[in-house]
């Protein structure tokens, strides 16, 4: 731990000055994002599936799906429940155990995007009224973090939906079918420095940085979750312009690779 | 989560008589446990919330330590009792997100590196839940935070705004909350930096502006009424202790 902020003070200086002249490590420009790539149903078992690539971070969502009981307050209605797991092969500061608070805000993040994007048509997913519906389980699992793990598991998280397929067969509730997807929440996220703002942070990007705001948008445009994370403060500006550039990245990713 | 069709307006007002963009009553008081550093107790309309800040003190376990500031813990804890259906005690996922954005919401202007190797504890029960306990946490947070002498470069103040019937709403209650469309709840310095900013439900890009706006304009009401209590407890120690001013006296 220790040793790696020793480099990052280096680091940070090098990327400081970059900077000043208005440019980043790898040569992109401030709103620009790495190559992106996404191969879906990697894993047959899944019901779904999606295996991100963001640049060289690298996240693995699965979706599982099971009957179960619905919440008492929504009888007729499906139930999302997402869960992440930075695995310490991903990363030398990941660790072995429960979820530390990274992981917890970023599982709910997602979560966040899934949810208030009404992305999935829970009430599609009603068995039977208040006894039984459909559970769809969201796992993220992060394999390599190079930065910006928060845009990859949520571009992962709809795109493992998207290919997901309702297993009636396997529990003797008819035929299979494809999950109704009625919205694709994107999101994406920027870091604050010295009053520049990055988009899609690698990794030394986010060491240097202490502010992050993560803005979900849907198909319409609209914002439906947003989060700012770190010990930094934004002025009402800053975040409006991320808000409109977060817009226009968001509806370009859609378009490119959701979107078929 | 369900949109019921029910009615958020009756003649203009909200179902609590208030307009659109004015807070719940706000009720604070200082220094109300005695062996807390700082304490601070405040009522945002139905939310009952207090606040305790500990130290600087020494860090446990000492691998936290960081040798050239404080760290700031923050708890954010809910009390059994203090929702319709019974929370089961100790930390979910909700409350340690919620444990975090707050840390990060006050940490900005807490300086820390004034007590290198030393930790600030900050913690905060909810007693009493009716929608924004963790914009109450914040504001009591920051009140005891300065009831124990911690330096701090300002205040952080904190409030929430959401959408019901496509109205931008200042302050949402339980009802409002539960069935709205869009909550956003903020932290902010008297200055306007955003300290903390999350938001779920769906708004257009200018109804997002829009709701900064009124939440802001919330958050600078309650930073008033923050400073208040704080000069309202120490100008009555004043009055008490004549000459004992710089003194920081436990009642």
């Amino acid at each position: 731990m220790s040793v790696t902020n020793v480099i990052s003070e280096i680091k940070k200086d090098f990327i400081f000055n970059l900077l000043l002249k208005g440019e980043r490590v790898d040569g992109r420009t401030f709103d620009q994002y790495r190559e992106i790539s996404i191969q879906r149903d990697v894993i047959r078992k899944a019901e779904g599936s999606a295996l991100v690539k963001l640049g060289s971070s690298q996240v693995l969502v699965g979706v599982k799906m099971q009957p179960g009981e619905p919440f008492q307050d929504t009888p007729n209605k499906g139930v999302i429940i997402t869960n992440a797991e930075l695995v310490p092969l991903a990363s030398p500061s990941f660790e072995p155990g429960p979820p530390n608070e990274m992981g917890i805000e970023l599982a709910r993040v997602v979560d966040r995007g899934v949810r208030e994007s009404k992305a999935v048509d829970l009430e599609a997913l009603c068995i039977v009224p208040g006894k039984q519906v459909w559970i769809i389980f969201i796992d993220v699992h992060i394999l390599d973090d190079c930065g910006n793990i928060l845009d990859a598991a949520s571009l992962g998280a709809i795109a493992a939906l998207l290919s997901t397929k309702v297993p009636a067969a396997r529990f003797g509730l008819g035929e299979d079918y494809n999950l109704p997807i009625r919205d694709i929440p994107i999101a994406t996220t920027a870091i604050e420095f010295n009053d520049v703002l990055m988009f899609d942070p690698g990794v030394d990007e986010e060491a240097i940085a202490n502010t992050r705001l993560t803005i979900i948008s849907t198909m319409n445009g609209n914002i439906c979750g947003t989060q700012k994370s770190g010990t930094g403060m934004l002025k009402p500006e800053q975040i409006y312009r991320i808000i409109d550039i977060a817009c226009e990245k968001a509806k370009e990713i859609r378009e490119k690779f959701l979107e078929a | 989560m369900d949109e019921t069709d029910i009615s958020f307006f009756k003649d203009g007002l909200r179902l609590d008589g208030r307009r659109a963009d004015q807070l719940r009553p706000v009720k604070i008081e200082v220094g109300v446990l005695a062996r807390a550093d700082g304490s601070c107790y405040i009522e945002m309309g139905g939310n009952k919330v207090i606040a305790a800040v500990y130290g600087p003190r020494e860090v446990h376990p000492r691998h936290l330590q960081e040798a050239t500031r404080a760290i700031v813990r923050y708890r954010y804890n809910m009390a059994s009792f203090s929702v319709e259906d019974r929370k089961r005690p100790g930390p979910d996922r909700r409350s340690q997100e919620l444990s975090k954005v707050s840390r990060e919401a006050l940490e900005p202007v807490i300086l820390t590196s004034f007590f290198p190797r030393s930790v600030i504890d900050v913690f905060v029960e909810v007693l009493q839940a009716d929608a924004g306990t963790r914009t109450a946490g914040i504001n009591a947070a920051a009140v005891a935070l300065a009831d124990a002498g911690i330096p701090m470069k300002c205040m952080v103040s904190s409030c929430a705004a959401g959408k019901v019937a496509d109205t931008i709403v200042l302050d949402p209650m339980k009802e409002e909350d539960n069935f709205g469309q869009a909550d956003l709840p903020i932290a902010m310095t008297p200055n306007g930096d955003i300290t903390l900013l999350q938001m779920d439900g769906g708004l257009t890009p200018d109804e997002f502006e829009r709701a900064v706006e009124m939440a802001m304009k919330g958050a600078r009401e309650i930073y008033e009424l923050q400073r208040q209590a704080l000069v309202e407890k120490y100008s009555q120690m004043i009055e008490q202790h004549p000459g004992r001013e710089e003194v920081h006296v436990c009642d």
